[in-house]
C-alpha cells in the first residue's frame, strides 16, 4: 500500500515535470506571439503596408521590404521547387532504396539542412558574386562591375540552396504516399516510366509539392543571414527593377532598425509593426503547410 | 485447333538467393481461360507477373529459362518491355483506378499511345466500357471520379482500362478476391465473354471459381508446377495426389 | 486465312494482327527525363562540394602567404577579381596605397553601429597574412586597427559558452516535453503541443532575436540584476528557444520509434506508466536523443541573427554568463559586409566560416551514422 502510494506520488511528480516542460514551451510561444501582436498591432495600417519609409526611416511604411521579400521568395521558389521536386523524384522513383547513390544524396540533403545559414551567405558571396558574377562581368561586360556585386538574383539563388532540402523532404514524403498499385497499373497499360511519373505520380503528389513550396517560402521569407552580404540593402529608394538591383527585406529591416537605427525608441512601433508583419506572414504560410500536410498524412493512412 | 500463346521452358525465378519458381514448363493456349491455383506463396502470382515483366520492378529478381509469347522470348534483350505490356495487359488483386474521372481512366492508355482525337477517344472509351460490361452503369457519369464507384465497378473499370489498350493477353491476379458474391459473378461472366477475343490467365484462390470459368487449370505448389490439364479433368480425375489433396480441401 | 476472317479482324480492333514486341523503341522523352532527373539529383551533392571548395578557397590565402612570406601579399579588390581559382599568383609586392587609418574602432562599440555600406575603409591595409596567421590562436579579436589581430580564441570560447547555456536551457525542456508527448499526453494534448512546436520551428530567427533584444533582455535583467543588458545568458536563452523544436522533434521521433512491444512488456511486468516511460522508453531512445542534442548544438553553433541581436557582441574570454560575448557566426555576419573583398580580414572571416562548416558537417555526420547505427541495434536487438 505504502509503496504503491509512494510510487503514485513519484509518478505524478514525474508526469507533472514532463507536462510542465511542455507547458513552458507553449507559454514561450504564446508570450512571444502576444508581445509582438500587442506591440505591433497599432502600427498596422494600409498606409504602413503600402508606403515607403520616410524621414530617415523614422516614419512611413515598409512597402519596399514587403515587396523585396515577395520578390525574393518568388525567384527563390522558381529555382528551388523544380530542382527539389526533381531530386525527390529521383530518390523515390529512380534510385534503388539502399543504393550508395541514394544514400549519399540523402546524406547530402540532410547535411544541407543543417549547414548554418551564414555559411550559405559566405558561399553566395564566394560562388555567385565573386566567381559567377565576376566571370559574367569579365566575359560580357568587359570587366564593368554589374553582376560581381550583391543583388537580388544572387540573394534569391543563395536562399534557394538553403530551402532546397525543405522542398526535397516534403515532396519525397508526398511521392511516397502515391500507392505502388497506381504505378503498376500505369506500367501494365504500356506507359513508360516517365509517362507514369508525369501522368500519375506527380498529379498524385501535387499537394506535397505545394506543402514543400509553402514551407520553403516561409523559411526563405524569414531568413536573414544568407542574404546579409549577397544582396540585401538597408535602404533603397526605388523598388528593385532588375535582377542586378539590391533590395530590402522584412527580416533585415527588423534587424537594422532594432540594432542600428539612430533612435531605437522612436522607431520602436515601426520595429514591432514590421516584426508582426513578418511573423503573420510566416504563420499563415506555416499553418497552411501544416494543414496540407495533415491532409496528405490522412490520405496516406486511409 | 489449339494455338499456343504463352509457353515457358525450364523457367526458374530467384528472389535474391531464394528460389521462388522451380523449373516451370507450361503451354498456355490462345483465347482460352487458364487458371492458376495453389496455396498462397506457391508462386502462382509471381509466375503471372513474369509474363508481362512486372517483376522487373522488384529488386533482386532473377529469371532463367525461356518465356515465349507468340514464340518470342520476352526476356530477350531487344524486347521492348513497354510494347510487351501493351500486348499483355494486367488486372490486379485490388482494383486500382487512378484518381481521375471514369472517362480519363479508360482514355489513359490510348492517350499515352498518342491518341488525342476526341472523337476517336470517345469511341475507344465507349467500346472498352461496353466490353467490360460496365457501360450501362456509368454512361451518364463519365466525368465523375472513378474513386466514387463500388469495388466491383472499379474492378470492371480497370478491366475496361486494360481493354482500351487492345491487348492480346489479359493477366488477372485474383481480380475478384476483394469483391462480394454478386460483383464476383459479374466479373466471372465478363471473363468468360472476354475469352472470345483475348487469352486470359487468371490467378485465383477460389477453386470453385477456377472450375466455373476456366478451360485449363494449373496447380502450383511450393514454386513448382505440379499439374496442368483441362479444368474438367483436374477437378474430376487429377493425376497427382497433391492436386487431389488440394482440390478436395485437405490442405491449402 | 480466309477473306471472311480478315474482314472480321478489321471490324474488331481487339483481334488485330499481333503486336510486335521485338522492335526496341528508343523513347526520347524517357531518355532525356531520366538523364535530367539523374543530373539534377546530384545537385545537392554538388552544392556541398562547392560549398566546401568556395568557402575554403576564400580562406586559403592566409595559409598560402606563409610560403611566399617575403612577398607580403597586398591585394586590392581588382587584383582579387582576377584571381578566380584561389591559386597563389605571385604578384609583385605592391605597396598598398589606400591605407586609411580613419575608421579604426574598437570592436565592442563597432558591432552595433553602421554596417549598411560596403565602402568602409580598408583598415587592415598593411597587415600581412603571415602575421595574421600568427595571431589567430590568441585571444584578441581586433581586426580593424593599426595592428590588426585576429585571435579567434575569444570567439570560440564565446560560441561554446552560448552553446552550453542554450543547451542547458533547451535540452531538458525539449526532451521532457517530448517524453510527455510520446508517453503521457492525451490525443488532445498532442494536437496542441505538436502544432505549437511546428509554429515555433517556423519562427524566423530574426523575430526571436528581436524578442530577446526588446523584451527578454529587459525581463531577465530585472530578475537577475546583472550589469550588461545583452550578454551570453540572454543570447543563450534566445538560441535555446530556437533550438527547442529541433531537439523536441528528433527526440519525439526517437521515442515513438521504440517498439510498442517494449512498452507492453514493461506494463505487463507490473511497471507503471511513468516507470515504463523513464526506465524503458527513454533509455531505448538514448541514441536518438543524443542525435537530437547534437543537432541542437549545430543549430545554436551556427545561429547568426540571434547572436547578432542578443549577445552584446563583445569579444571577451571570461566565463561569467552575464558578460557580453561574440560568437563565430555573429562575427562573420557583422563584419563581412564591411571588409574589403580579398584582404586578410576577409580571408579570416572565411576561415571562421570554414570552421563552422566543418563543425556542423562533423556533427551531422556523427548524428547520421554513429547514432543511427546504435539506435537500430538497440531497437532491433543485437
Amino acid at each position: 500500500m505504502i509503496k504503491s502510494f509512494k510510487n503514485n506520488i513519484k509518478g505524478i511528480l514525474i508526469e507533472g515535470l514532463t507536462l510542465s516542460s511542455a507547458v513552458v514551451i507553449i507559454a514561450i510561444v504564446v508570450v512571444m506571439i502576444t508581445v509582438i501582436v500587442v506591440g505591433g498591432k497599432d502600427q498596422i495600417s494600409w498606409e504602413f503596408l503600402t508606403s515607403f519609409p520616410k524621414d530617415g526611416m523614422t516614419k512611413g511604411g515598409i512597402f519596399p521590404a514587403i515587396y523585396g521579400t515577395a520578390l525574393l521568395v518568388i525567384i527563390m521558389s522558381v529555382a528551388a521547387v523544380p530542382f527539389g521536386t526533381i531530386t525527390a523524384i529521383y530518390l523515390t522513383e529512380y534510385a534503388k532504396e539502399n543504393s550508395l547513390i541514394a544514400k549519399t544524396i540523402r546524406f547530402a540533403v540532410r547535411t544541407l539542412a543543417v549547414i548554418p545559414s551564414i555559411i550559405y551567405g559566405l558561399f553566395g558571396l564566394g560562388f555567385f558574386i565573386k566567381f559567377v558574377g565576376t566571370q559574367m562581368d569579365n566575359t560580357f561586360l568587359g570587366g564593368q562591375l554589374k553582376w560581381g556585386q550583391p543583388n537580388i538574383l544572387w540573394a534569391s539563388l543563395t536562399m534557394a540552396l538553403l530551402t532546397l532540402p525543405v522542398v526535397i523532404v516534403s515532396v519525397e514524403e508526398a511521392l511516397k504516399t502515391v500507392p505502388q498499385d497506381l504505378r503498376a497499373a500505369s506500367l501494365a497499360l504500356g506507359a513508360t516510366k516517365w509517362q507514369t511519373i508525369w501522368k500519375v505520380v506527380i498529379p498524385g503528389s501535387i499537394s506535397g509539392i505545394m506543402t514543400g513550396t509553402i514551407l520553403a517560402v516561409s523559411r526563405g521569407a524569414g531568413e536573414v543571414a544568407p542574404i546579409l552580404f549577397t544582396g540585401v540593402a538597408y535602404y533603397v529608394a526605388t523598388l528593385p527593377a532588375s535582377f542586378s538591383d539590391q533590395f530590402m527585406v522584412l527580416g533585415y529591416h527588423i534587424y537594422v532598425m532594432s540594432t542600428q537605427s539612430a533612435n531605437v525608441d522612436q522607431t520602436m512601433p515601426i520595429q514591432f509593426g514590421t516584426t508582426l508583419v513578418l511573423l503573420a506572414l510566416t504563420f499563415i504560410l506555416n499553418i497552411s503547410a501544416i494543414i496540407l500536410r495533415y491532409r496528405i498524412r490522412q490520405k496516406k493512412s486511409n | 485447333m489449339i494455338v499456343e500463346k504463352i509457353q515457358t521452358e525450364n523457367m526458374f525465378l530467384h528472389y535474391g538467393s531464394k528460389m521462388a519458381l522451380n523449373d516451370i514448363s507450361i503451354r498456355i493456349p490462345e483465347k482460352k481461360v487458364t487458371a492458376f491455383i495453389g496455396p498462397s506463396g506457391c508462386g502462382k502470382s509471381t509466375f503471372l507477373r513474369s509474363l508481362n515483366r512486372m517483376n522487373d520492378l522488384i529488386d533482386g529478381v532473377k529469371i532463367e529459362g525461356n518465356i515465349l509469347i507468340d514464340n518470342i522470348n520476352i526476356y530477350d534483350k531487344n524486347i521492348d518491355v513497354v510494347t510487351l505490356r501493351k500486348k499483355v495487359g494486367m488486372e490486379f488483386q485490388k482494383s486500382n483506378p487512378f484518381a481521375k474521372s471514369i472517362y480519363e481512366n479508360v482514355a489513359y492508355g490510348p492517350r499515352i499511345n498518342g491518341v488525342s482525337d476526341r472523337k476517336q477517344l470517345d469511341e475507344i472509351v465507349e467500346t472498352a466500357l461496353k466490353n467490360a460490361a460496365i457501360w450501362e452503369e456509368v454512361k451518364d457519369r463519365l466525368g465523375d471520379s472513378a474513386l466514387g464507384l463500388s469495388g466491383g465497378q472499379q474492378q470492371r473499370l480497370c478491366i475496361a482500362r486494360t481493354l482500351a489498350v487492345n491487348p492480346e493477353i489479359v493477366l488477372m491476379d485474383e481480380p475478384a478476391s476483394a469483391l462480394d458474391p454478386l460483383s464476383t459473378a459479374k466479373i466471372e461472366e465478363l471473363i468468360v465473354e472476354l475469352k472470345e477475343n483475348y487469352t486470359i490467365v487468371i490467378v485465383t484462390h477460389n477453386m470453385q471459381q477456377a472450375a466455373r470459368i476456366s478451360d485449363l487449370t494449373a496447380f502450383f505448389y511450393l514454386g513448382e508446377l505440379i499439374e496442368f490439364d483441362k479444368t474438367k479433368k483436374m477437378f474430376t480425375n487429377p493425376n497427382k495426389k497433391q492436386t487431389e489433396d488440394y482440390i478436395t480441401g485437405r490442405f491449402g | 486465312m480466309t477473306k471472311d476472317q480478315k474482314k472480321k479482324k478489321k471490324s474488331e480492333p481487339t483481334t488485330a494482327t499481333l503486336i510486335d514486341i521485338t522492335q526496341k523503341k528508343f523513347r526520347w522523352s524517357d531518355y532525356i527525363a531520366e538523364k535530367v532527373i539523374k543530373g539534377v539529383a546530384f545537385l545537392s551533392i554538388t552544392i556541398i562540394v562547392l560549398i566546401f571548395i568556395f568557402v575554403f578557397r576564400e580562406s586559403l590565402p592566409i595559409f598560402a602567404s606563409q610560403k611566399a612570406s617575403i612577398q607580403a601579399k597586398a591585394i586590392d579588390s581588382t587584383a582579387e577579381v582576377q584571381e578566380t581559382y584561389g591559386e597563389v599568383t605571385d604578384q609583385p609586392a605592391v605597396e598598398e596605397t589606400q591605407e586609411t587609418y580613419g575608421e579604426v574602432k574598437d570592436t565592442a562599440s563597432q558591432s552595433s553601429t553602421d554596417k549598411e555600406s560596403y565602402n568602409v575603409s580598408a583598415g587592415s591595409g598593411f597587415d600581412d597574412n603571415q602575421s595574421a596567421l600568427k595571431t589567430i590562436l590568441t585571444k584578441d579579436w581586433v581586426p580593424v586597427s593599426e595592428k590588426p589581430r585576429y585571435g579567434i580564441l575569444s570567439l570560440i570560447i564565446g560560441t561554446f559558452k552560448i552553446t552550453i547555456i542554450s543547451l542547458l536551457f533547451a535540452a531538458p525542456l525539449a526532451i521532457l516535453a517530448a517524453l510527455y508527448t510520446a508517453s503521457f499526453a492525451s490525443k488532445r494534448m498532442k494536437e496542441i503541443i505538436k502544432p505549437t512546436i511546428e509554429l515555433l520551428a517556423g519562427f524566423p530567427s530574426v523575430v526571436i532575436g528581436f524578442f530577446a533584444l526588446m523584451v527578454l533582455a529587459t525581463f531577465l535583467q530585472n530578475v537577475f540584476h546583472y550589469d550588461t543588458r545583452l550578454n551570453s545568458f540572454v543570447g543563450g536563452i534566445a538560441m535555446g528557444i530556437a533550438a527547442i523544436p529541433i531537439i523536441f522533434t528528433i527526440t519525439e521521433d526517437a521515442l515513438t520509434a521504440v517498439p510498442k512491444s517494449f512498452y507492453e512488456a514493461s506494463l505487463a511486468l507490473g511497471a507503471s506508466k511513468w516507470q515504463t516511460a523513464f526506465f524503458v522508453i527513454l533509455p531505448a531512445a538514448t541514441p536518438g536523443i543524443f542525435a537530437a542534442v547534437l543537432l541542437g548544438i549545430g543549430r545554436v553553433f551556427g545561429e547568426t541573427m540571434i547572436a547578432l541581436m542578443a549577445t552584446g557582441n563583445a569579444a571577451q574570454m571570461g566565463l561569467n554568463p552575464f558578460e557580453s560575448v561574440r560568437t563565430l557566426a555573429a562575427t562573420i555576419g557583422a563584419e563581412m559586409a564591411e571588409v574589403v573583398f580579398g584582404d586578410t580580414h576577409y580571408n579570416v572571416l572565411f576561415l571562421i566560416g570554414s570552421l563552422l562548416f566543418i563543425f556542423t558537417f562533423v556533427i551531422n555526420a556523427i548524428a547520421e551514422f554513429y547514432v543511427k547505427g546504435k539506435l537500430m541495434k538497440k531497437i532491433q536487438g543485437k
